[in-house]
């Protein structure tokens, strides 16, 4: 094994998980990284951008030339039962229309306030939960606040009742850690928690979106049963898959964008003042974090229909593409001072939320949540200090960040 | 070597700009941050601050937004000082003078002119005085037009089915109001997108209930003894009873105002160099005036060389940035505008955008999509390579297409892609009209030497 061979696995590896910025600017030496059986890899700015645009890169599995070769392969191709891919894993025109249907409910040009006038009951959830912090000297901000904010958020969007939410973090962590290129242990064991894991999602959901057809509410599953009675549908398959899309993505990444943010906001104490003296800095330091931190590291889904010629490099027709967009992120030929974290910086379009027609379907809600979250926590911690650094960091490489993160203050403001 | 004059020029210079709009503001926001601090004049015809033209015929007709709240976002403080409601009549270049309409003269360093175009008025004077004939250009155009909508035509006539008369039809629509398109070519945007895709356009229109004529022109408007407009007679003989006509035939450059000046400018623009400089008359470049937006025509090495005049939105952006910037700088730094052209459009629902010249396109390939969807994106051809792309609700791949463009690729693509259909493997005629007929509204006008000229060729570096 060659020193460059190892980089894959360096990133992956859990040992590195806290800081893989290193790795990434070495990945950068070589734009098109392609090693043996496995998947290209790409790390600069534009040529990652281009591809999120590139009709010739597809996101359906069902595209991808047999990866039985390749260690690194994910476990997830392979799941016959269970539920059909949501529109994250398709290409058009099933994924415009699975898109265009589940926007309906929940963006412009129908439902253009949905999110913002979310923005009361979103403030009122924070503040409980902050609120229920009983132990300043130690606080887990992830146990506390990032994580049940997003999850508690999703569910009601979606009308998940309030005492199925716990059912639902085991599932939707199950799922969440099959999209880790790295499985720790047994693949074929992690296939089956992870399909028998969707079988019970994708029975429960079918089991509350009839009951929606009979009691209609005020949630994004009533309206995506209903169906607007206009001649686009889904079926309750496709259903079923969206709405377990929607949740998933839903619990699994705000949560890191939050706690990613409080992380260095704390290493940066400076800018966690400014942002309590002004929460307007909230949106354009969540942008820095999103270009900073971003919550989904890397996009492993991708497959070459044609062949693509990158940076004088020849793509085949058929193999896996890795789009790092962390790496981008951090892009000394796009960004000035890549590494430095600067809320105030002007040009700040970064990749976090991917482009294209795949970008973050959420984005709306996930920058609101952030922004709301951590002007909030901002403004309430008083003197807070990490009391691990670096914090402990879940297996996933793709949807990265801490595990916990433990925090001493002086008090909770009112 | 080190221009002490530019130095000077930036401290305490005096730059005039003329047309306050969209072009003028965005130079002169550029001229600031790039450290201007000498004296800035704009002069505008309009007594409004610059406004925003694209949401006249979209939230503004619908009743949206009122025509006042259509003002430019300032992206910061210019210090200006504005001779708005003043048009500018005249030019003496040797004495670097602007003549003013109520006289007065203004004296600069250095000069951008920004004039735009207006609106081509309906060529019968009188008929065009009547009471309820409108064109569409400014904001008073716009609040005049909303106005009289609001007020329940029985209905309404548009002349001329390009970007604009179909923006102005869709809005119709979407007020209920009874509509007629009068168009003289074979289909809506023909002009601009050609008839394989202006079919679909067509389609667009009668399925959403515009009574779409095409293949005829309005020959007469008639009024009634009060003077307001009551019917118009078509060529194929037929009459439209209308309460409103809408006049949508295009646009004239705002360039009279220059006769005699000795600046290369005419009917078909101001003439100026990739760096935004205006020619003279005798084709000399001039090197204190420049000119940016609707009203320039330069020349772009991605379509031959040839002069491109562009009525977009985005182009009158970086032009007037890329002006403002080489007005403050040493020839060395100096930077060509080549920008590559981009339009939307927004009618019926559907969101419309295109990049390069597709007007330039002999051939189109519908490579992702299908007409039938209304959703697609549609590749042109011209001389074996990609010149052109639009797309109809399916925006977010364009940035793909503007890269084969950029980069000369080869047409009809070859490659496989997502959402290709049988239908898009298959080149077809573009069907543009004949481009010695003017039509109403290509948006690029080709303003060089003829596009059937081959007297160049493109040879693509590699
Ligand atoms: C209804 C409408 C919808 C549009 N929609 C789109 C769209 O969807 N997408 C798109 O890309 N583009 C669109 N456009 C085009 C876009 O608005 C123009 O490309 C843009 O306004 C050009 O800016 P400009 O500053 O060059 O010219 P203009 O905006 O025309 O400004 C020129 C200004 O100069 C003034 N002027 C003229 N002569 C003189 C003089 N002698 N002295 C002083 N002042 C003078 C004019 O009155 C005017 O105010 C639309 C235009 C209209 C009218």
């Amino acid at each position: 094994m060659t020193e460059s061979d190892s980089i894959l696995r360096r990133i992956i590896d859990h040992k590195n998980r806290a800081n893989p910025y290193p790795l990434y600017a070495e990945l950068r030496e070589t734009p098109v990284y392609h090693d043996a059986d496995g998947p290209y890899v790409i790390s600069h700015y534009y040529d990652i951008l281009s591809l999120l645009h590139d009709p010739r890169v597809s996101s359906d599995a069902r595209n991808l030339a047999s990866t039985a070769n390749d260690p690194l392969a994910g476990s997830e191709q392979e799941e016959p039962a269970a539920l059909p891919p949501g529109f994250l894993r398709l290409d058009p025109p099933e994924h415009d229309r699975l898109r265009r249907i589940t926007n309906r409910p929940f963006g412009p040009p129908h439902s253009p306030r949905r999110v913002d006038g979310m923005r009361g009951e979103l403030d009122e959830i924070v503040k409980d939960l902050i609120d229920g912090i009983t132990d300043p000297d130690n606080v887990d901000l992830v146990e506390q606040v990032s994580y049940p904010f997003p999850v508690t958020v999703i569910c009601r969007l979606l009308g998940v009742p309030r005492e199925d939410e716990a059912r639902f973090h085991v599932w939707a962590d199950t799922l969440a850690a099959s999209l880790d290129p790295a499985p720790g242990d047994d693949l074929e064991e992690r296939n089956q928690v992870t399909q028998a894991a969707r079988m019970e999602l994708g029975m429960y959901l079918a089991g509350l979106i009839e009951e929606r057809h009979k009691n209609p509410k005020d949630d994004m599953l009533s309206q995506l049963a209903a169906g607007y009675g206009q001649d686009e549908t889904m079926t309750t398959m496709e259903l079923l898959s969206t709405s377990a899309l929607l949740l998933i993505a839903g619990h699994e990444t705000t949560v890191n964008l939050i706690t990613n943010g409080m992380l260095t906001l704390l290493r940066h104490p400076e800018y966690l003042e400014k942002l309590r003296e002004d929460p307007g800095l909230a949106a354009p330091l969540v942008e820095e974090l999103l270009r900073y931190e971003p919550p989904v590291q890397l996009v492993p889904q991708r497959s070459t229909l044609a062949d693509i010629e990158v940076h004088g490099v020849t793509i085949p027709k058929g193999s896996s593409l890795w789009l790092v967009l962390a790496a981008g992120n951090r892009d000394p030929q796009r960004f000035p001072d890549p590494d430095r974290f600067d809320p105030y910086r002007k040009d700040i379009e970064h990749l976090g939320l991917g482009s294209g027609i795949h970008s973050c379907f959420g984005a709306p809600l996930a920058r609101l949540e952030a922004q709301l979250a951590l002007s909030e926590l901002a403004r309430r911690l008083e003197n807070p200090r990490l009391l691990e650094d670096p914090p402990p960091y879940r297996q996933n490489a793709v949807l990265r960040g801490p595990r916990h993160l433990h925090v001493a203050c002086d008090g909770i403001r009112a | 070597m080190h221009d002490s004059t530019l130095e000077q020029l930036k401290r305490s210079g005096r730059i005039v700009v003329v047309g306050a709009s969209l072009a003028g503001l965005r130079a002169a926001e550029t001229l600031r941050e790039k450290g201007f601090t000498g004296t800035l004049t704009m002069i505008g015809d309009e007594p409004h601050q610059p406004y925003d033209r694209p949401p006249l015929s979209k939230q503004v007709l619908l009743g949206r937004s009122p025509a006042e709240h259509t003002a430019l976002p300032r992206r910061r403080d210019i210090d200006a000082e504005w001779r708005l409601g003043s048009a500018a009549t005249g030019l003496d270049m040797a004495a670097r003078r602007v003549r003013l309409a109520d006289g007065d003269e203004v004296p600069y360093d250095r000069l951008l002119i920004a004039t735009g175009v207006r609106a081509r008025p309906w060529p019968h004077p009188a008929e065009a005085e009547l009471d309820g004939v409108f064109v569409l250009r400014t904001r008073d155009d716009g609040a005049a037009l909303a106005r009289r909508m609001a007020d329940g035509p029985r209905r309404v006539l548009v002349i001329g089915a390009g970007f604009t008369g179909s923006e102005i039809a869709s809005a119709c629509r979407e007020r209920r109001l009874d509509v007629t398109v009068a168009e003289r070519g074979d289909a809506p945007l023909v002009g601009a997108l050609g008839g394989v895709v202006g079919a679909v356009a067509a389609e667009l229109q009668r399925e959403n209930g515009v009574d779409l004529r095409t293949g005829v022109m309005v020959t007469g408007l008639e009024g009634d003894s009060a003077g307001r407009v009551r019917c118009a007679h078509l060529s194929d003989g037929s009459t439209i009873e209308a309460e409103i006509v809408v006049v949508s035939l295009g646009a004239t450059r705002n360039t009279e105002w220059l006769a005699g000046s000795g600046l290369g400018a005419g009917p078909r623009g101001i003439a100026c160099d990739a760096g935004c400089r205006a020619f003279d008359i005798r084709g000399i470049v001039t090197d204190d005036i420049y000119v940016a937006g609707d009203v320039a025509r330069s020349p772009h090495p991605l379509f031959g060389y040839q002069f491109l005049s562009l009525e977009h939105w985005g182009n009158a952006v970086s032009q007037a940035e890329t002006a403002a910037h080489n007005m403050l700088s040493e020839s060395t730094e100096r930077r060509p505008h080549i920008w590559v052209p981009a339009f939307w459009s927004t009618q019926f629902g559907v969101n419309i955008k295109s990049v390069g010249v597709p007007s330039m396109g002999t051939e189109i390939v519908i490579s992702q999509g299908s007409r039938a969807e209304r959703r697609f994106t549609g590749v042109y051809g011209y001389q074996g390579r990609v010149i052109g792309a639009v797309t109809f609700d399916n925006a977010r791949w364009l940035p793909f297409y503007e890269k084969l463009i950029e980069t000369t690729a080869p047409f009809p693509p070859t490659f496989d892609n997502v959402d290709r259909r049988p239908e898009g493997r298959q080149a077809m005629p573009a069907d543009f009209p004949d481009p010695s007929v003017p039509t109403h509204g290509p948006t690029v006008t080709l303003s060089g030497y003829s596009p059937a000229d081959r007297r160049m060729t493109f040879t693509p570096g590699r």
